[in-house]
């Protein structure tokens, strides 16, 4: 019986270098068993929104560490919706402040990980929420 | 509106859709690609392989650059391995070609091999025409990390090139068969490193020993240094994509990309016909729990497995004569 692959992107928004989060990430779900696309580092929101949708990913990964993810992260939701394809879930991680989870769930981050959350809670939270329809 | 329209109009959301729809083997897929087949055949198609590391996905990137400077559209499709352990995939080979992902006349799309061994994946010729009906000018796959012998892209493609780089082996590895055959271009990369010379000199010494005819295609062995010198690369790329366009003519002059059609559309019946007939007979086998016997049964040495899939064969084919219909079609 055939089913879907789960495709993700995993990308870094802006100008932050540091992709060694988000490799070990790309390669714990490559291990999950699902198909992710590495985009590299100083990505655009514009670059990140383009890619996911030729890609047809049913999730986008966004880390930041340079702490512009108030306007990185919302920006990448805004530009999936204009290009109607706001079923594209995208969730964040990185160094965030708790303080600013609220605006970023407000503008659709569909959930946040912060340094200490362990692999196979990110993983467990993918395969209960993203469950591309066939 | 209807799926094939909005493909070739160039709906890059339906098109990757579908590739991902051919991919998981949705039932829909298959009617979406009798409809889309009618529309191809406009796109130069450019197979790009190789080992593993040896500049592929920067050279794509460079040759996107070369072809947008003529004003031509460009599809590509990326292919990366599938890990024979979870099925997941790492599909890295974009992070080369970002430049372009915000031009509206290019397309690129990365593919995971899922099991396939032959450099491509089971979807490439399908996606292939996807891209093709989208009125992609020019269409660029580049395989997965090539060893010896992954040669489908020579079935898949019209022009194939071939990517060296220095210090991989003897002057024996460049005439061994295999894909040391299929290239149309040959690129040496990396041509700042040590070897480059050695390298050149056996390949042209390996096609000195083909049989050549005089009106005939010589593989051009091309040179490209270091992405990082950024004027060199890019006439070294230019002079690539003049190449391959000067092959795309040959083939047009000596008729031989009706020979390269013929041999692709093979293939594809051969493929056509064992997604038809082959995966359903193991589905259903399975689903009876006979694969489970017969694997027991051969396991036990008391069936062989020429005997086990005779016996199969005689069960699910009826040799019924076939009419041909007026328009070529196969009636019963």
């Amino acid at each position: 019986m055939s089913e879907r692959k789960i495709r993700i992107m995993v990308a870094k928004p802006g100008l932050d270098g540091h992709d060694r989060g988000a490799r070990v990430l790309a390669r714990c779900f490559r291990d999950a068993g699902f198909e992710v696309i590495y985009t590299g580092c100083h990505q655009t929101p514009e670059q990140i929104a383009a890619s996911a949708i030729q890609e047809d990913v049913d999730l986008v990964g966004l880390s930041c560490l340079s702490g512009a993810h108030r306007y990185l992260f919302p920006r990448v939701v805004e530009l999936l919706k204009q290009q109607e394809a706001e079923d594209i879930c995208v969730i964040g991680g990185g160094i965030i402040p708790e303080a600013d989870f609220p605006m970023l769930y407000d503008a659709g981050i569909k959930a946040i990980f912060t340094p200490g959350a362990s692999l196979d809670s990110i993983v467990a939270w993918v395969r209960e929420n993203v469950r591309p329809d066939f | 509106m209807e799926n094939t329209k909005k493909i070739r109009e160039g709906s890059v959301r339906t098109a990757s859709r579908l590739i991902r729809n051919i991919e998981d083997r949705h039932p829909e897929a298959r009617a979406a690609i009798k409809k889309i087949f009618p529309h191809t055949g406009g796109a130069h198609i450019i197979g790009i392989t190789g080992s593993a590391g040896a500049g592929k996905s920067t050279l794509v990137d460079g040759l996107i650059s070369a072809f947008r400077k003529k004003n031509q559209t460009v599809g590509v499709l990326a292919i990366d391995p599938t890990s024979p352990f979870s099925g997941g995939a790492l599909l890295g080979d974009r992070i080369r070609m970002q430049k372009h992902a915000e031009d509206q006349g290019v397309f690129v799309r990365s593919l995971a091999t899922r099991g396939a061994m032959g450099g491509l994946s089971k979807a490439a010729g399908d996606a292939i025409h996807i891209l093709d009906a989208m009125g992609k000018d020019i269409i660029l796959v580049e395989t997965v990390g090539t060893g010896q012998q992954e040669v489908d892209i020579m079935h898949n493609s019209h022009t194939v090139i071939v990517v060296l780089v220095p210090g991989m082996g003897d002057e024996i590895q460049a005439i061994k068969a295999g894909i040391m055959e299929i290239a149309d271009i040959f690129v040496v990369n990396k041509a700042d490193h040590a070897g480059t010379a050695q390298l050149i000199r056996e390949l042209k010494n390996m096609l000195d020993m083909a049989h050549i005819p005089d009106d005939g295609w010589r593989p051009p062995v091309l040179t490209v240094g270091s992405a990082f010198e950024t004027a060199s690369f890019v006439e070294n790329l230019n002079i690539l994509s003049e190449k391959i366009a000067d092959h795309h003519q040959y083939l047009i002059h000596f008729n031989e990309l009706k020979n390269r059609l013929r041999r692709k559309t093979r293939v594809e019946i051969r493929d056509a016909l064992r997604s038809c007939i082959l995966d359903p007979v193991l589905a259903d086998l399975d689903a009876r729990g006979e694969l489970d016997r017969l694997t027991e049964l051969l396991i036990n040495k008391e069936s062989d497995p020429y005997t086990a899939a005779e016996e199969i064969a005689s069960r699910y084919l009826r040799k019924i004569p076939i009419k041909q219909t007026k328009k070529g079609g196969i009636v019963r």
